[in-house]
């Protein structure tokens, strides 16, 4: 397996610098983000004054209160952090695709193969945390082959790129801090007279997986680039992707959309060397401000035609329900497949019926991009008798039209067994019938009254005792009224039966 | 060439303005119907199906279905018709004789969306037919907007059927209007409950009118007059009968 690299970026400050950010300029007096643990107020994040005059994290509240006034106290929100750590991650895709936060205040970036791009790993290491900088986030990192290597020297020796392979050499001056594990487990490597890493590292792990469990061994080896636990990507990765970076960001509406066409087109380019169609397409829009937009549209066939690509995101944008607000503009632009599937190559298809399906399953699309994938459906028969579960509707792209076939309930001759509109939820009339369990005779619905001039039944149609025990059965009616309208009804349970001491009559159907 | 003559010409150029190109019609199967349509319901135009009671909309439906013959049917409706009007059984339509598996069913949130979504199918010239359901008067279903339906299936060449329940007749661009009821099934049938419907054809614009009782034969997939009494039984003439 190929080396990886990894760079970690740790935001020490990220609650101060969220509040100062929000308030657009610095506080009047130091500011200490204060947090709750157990019993006693804690200080859970300072800004940089308030750290120059000796505050410092997990300190007592009342003891910095006691050393620095005036001190500007704001209690700690966690989820508004956690928002924001999620939106810097989003920010970094347009890094690699490979990143993945890590609460509550680190970022992992998985850079294997992409710092030629930036100029090479310190110039790119230089970059991140410069930019982190310009939007008002204290920011450090490093480069390592393993996530935890990367971590400690983020944390402990900002700046270090280690070369491939030297985590060990490299991480062995670090204090034992670094371990960033158990208070007990620190205390106990102390009380060995351990110092830094590399001390810690010279013992046999045998004895250290003894003294402080196999979890703590697992994390030495991490750390010193013997083993590797892979990275959880924040986002599925996509198959393939095409992006542009604007010198200048791009605000109008004609600029996104030229610009989105010749991404559509190089990924089209892209797709047919391979072979393959998009079925799942996302653009994801880089603000220059730091927001990321992404819009995605499924598709029922593999596509990678530029022009259909192009129609179907802008459908999807149009039908955003707050459209898409460029700001300051947009200074990255990607188009991903984060879908793709083989096809046959693109040839002009001669069979015209071949034609008719693609052309269909397009418009499909376009209808789906627009409304939704539970909203353009086709019908699935099903193996069953209760008449609102005979066919399921499912969404149109996922499936063709079927081989499964459709059976009439009725024999040839007969008139229709079963109406063309159901009513999802029965409604319920009041009805007379002459003879306890015979048909109605009359029957009033939605403030209606009819009169039955010919009815048939009934037919039994039991619940399914295996799904709902306590089931009714029911006996249907096909009337007609006076009029000529054709209804379905049914009496629920059986006749005097358990239940109440009238039957209730419900209508469920209108045949054609 | 004199005034008379310049102004008959342009009648006639006015007369005809916005009709649908020619194309083979689909015939109903009722003589009389197919008689006054001349040969059967035209493809690529606007027909309206105005709600006289619940049986319109089986009417619409399998207007649609001669029209879309074995090709794609789309059945666009807002979502607020399946709690008026009952939702699509497919098993109902397999009843009629119809194919569930060519049909596609459109939900939109509002007749709005659902307008939008008819012209986006009605582009499509592979698509066999459109029923279209919008019940009430939503403010967007204008004359602009039928007339913009209009000319998007003269262009593509689907069919498109707007079935209105619960709606008066306010002026349009479509090619027929019918008014649609449900009829009772003959007395003397003993397999009674097959469709029959008493349909006016209102408007036209390229020809009669008329008013017919039409039976849907569930076997053959066309319409067809209703069943005569057998000459051999006599039949008690209780009230007015088909």
């Amino acid at each position: 397996m190929r080396q990886r690299r990894i760079m970690a970026i740790w935001l020490p400050r990220l609650p101060a610098d969220r509040l100062i950010r929000r308030r657009g300029m610095p506080f009047d007096a130091p500011l200490v983000v204060s947090i709750k643990t157990g019993n006693a107020l804690t200080v859970h994040a300072l800004d940089a004054r308030a750290e120059q005059m000796g505050l410092y994290k997990g300190q007592a509240l009342a003891t910095a209160r006691a050393m620095v006034q005036p001190l500007h106290i704001v209690s700690a929100d966690e989820r508004d952090d956690a928002a924001l750590l999620e939106g810097i991650a989003g920010w970094c895709d347009r890094f690699t695709p490979l990143v993945t936060p890590e609460p509550p205040d680190g970022l992992f970036l998985d850079i294997t193969g992409v710092a030629h791009l930036f100029g090479g790993e310190t110039a790119m290491l230089a970059l991140v945390t410069r930019k982190l900088a310009a939007q008002g986030f204290a920011a450090q990192g490093a480069i390592a082959g393993t996530s935890l290597a990367a971590r400690a020297l983020a944390r402990h020796a900002p700046g270090t790129v280690v070369p491939p392979g030297h985590e060990a050499h490299s991480i062995a001056p670090l204090p034992i801090a670094a371990f960033d594990c158990d208070e007990k487990i620190l205390r106990a490597l102390r009380h060995a007279g351990l110092k830094t890493v590399g001390q810690v590292a010279t013992r046999l792990s045998s004895e250290l997986a003894e003294r402080l469990g196999a979890a703590f061994v697992t994390r030495l080896k991490v750390m010193l680039g013997a083993e590797e636990k892979p990275l959880q990507p924040r986002r599925p990765l996509p198959d393939l992707m095409a992006e542009r970076n604007f010198a200048d960001p791009i605000v109008t509406e004609e600029a996104i959309a030229a610009a989105l066409l010749s991404l559509a087109e190089s990924l089209g380019g892209i797709l047919e060397r391979e072979g393959r169609g998009v079925r799942l397409l996302e653009a994801v829009f880089f603000r220059a401000d730091g927001k990321v937009e992404r819009i995605a549209v499924r598709t029922g066939a593999p596509l990678r035609d530029a022009r259909a690509m192009m129609r179907l995101l802008q459908q999807r944008l149009e039908a955003l329900a707050d459209p898409l607000d460029p700001g300051f503009g947009f200074d990255l632009i990607r188009l991903e497949a984060l879908l793709a599937e083989e096809t046959r190559p693109a040839t002009l298809s001669f069979d015209s019926a071949e034609n008719a399906r693609w052309q269909v399953a397009f418009l499909i699309d376009r209808l789906t991009a627009r409304l939704g994938p539970d909203r353009v459906q086709r019908f699935v028969p099903q193996d069953t008798h209760i008449p609102e579960a005979a066919g399921v509707a499912v969404p149109a792209q996922e499936r063709d039209c079927g081989e499964e076939l459709w059976m009439a309930k009725r024999r040839p001759g007969d008139p229709p067994r079963r109406p063309l509109r159901l009513f999802g939820r029965p409604e319920e009339v009041s009805a007379v019938a002459l003879v306890p369990d015979g048909p109605p005779m009359r029957f009033r619905w939605r403030r209606r009254p009819f009169e039955v001039a010919r009815a048939e039944g009934p037919e039994r149609i039991a619940m399914e005792w295996w799904r709902s025990p306590n089931g009714m059965t029911r006996d249907y009616f096909r009337v007609e009224t006076r009029e000529g309208l054709r209804f379905w009804l049914y009496r629920d349970g059986l006749y005097p039966g358990s239940g109440p001491a009238s039957p209730r009559w419900y209508l469920q159907g209108v045949f054609a | 060439m004199n005034k008379r003559e310049k102004i008959a010409e342009l009648r006639h150029v006015i007369a005809r303005y916005g009709l649908p190109p020619d194309r083979s019609p689909a015939p109903l199967g009722h003589a009389r119907a197919d008689g006054c349509l001349g040969g059967g319901l035209r493809p690529g135009a606007l027909h309206e199906v105005f709600a006289q009671d619940w049986g319109a909309g089986g009417f619409a439906l399998l207007l649609a279905l001669l029209a879309a013959s074995g090709r794609p049917l789309f059945w666009v409706r807002p979502d607020y018709e399946a709690l008026e009007h009952g939702a699509v059984s497919p098993q109902g339509l397999a009843e009629l004789g119809g194919d569930p598996r060519h049909l596609l069913l459109v939900r939109a949130p509002h007749a709005r969306e659902a307008l939008a979504a008819a012209n986006d199918i009605l582009a499509c010239p592979h698509v066999g037919a459109l029923l279209l359901e919008i019940g009430g008067e939503p403010k967007c279903l204008d004359l602009v907007a039928s007339r913009r339906l209009t000319l998007a299936a003269a262009e593509s060449g689907v069919t498109i059927i707007l079935l209105r329940e619960d709606a008066d007749a306010a002026p349009s661009a479509a090619l027929t209007r019918w008014e649609v009821g449900s009829a009772p099934s003959p007395p003397f049938d003993d397999d009674w409950g097959n469709p029959v419907f008493e349909a006016a054809l209102t408007r036209h614009r390229l020809g009669g009118l008329g008013r017919f009782r039409m039976r849907w034969d569930c076997e053959k997939g066309v319409f067809a007059d209703p069943l005569r009494p057998p000459s051999h039984v006599e039949i008690p003439h209780r009230e007015e009968a088909a």
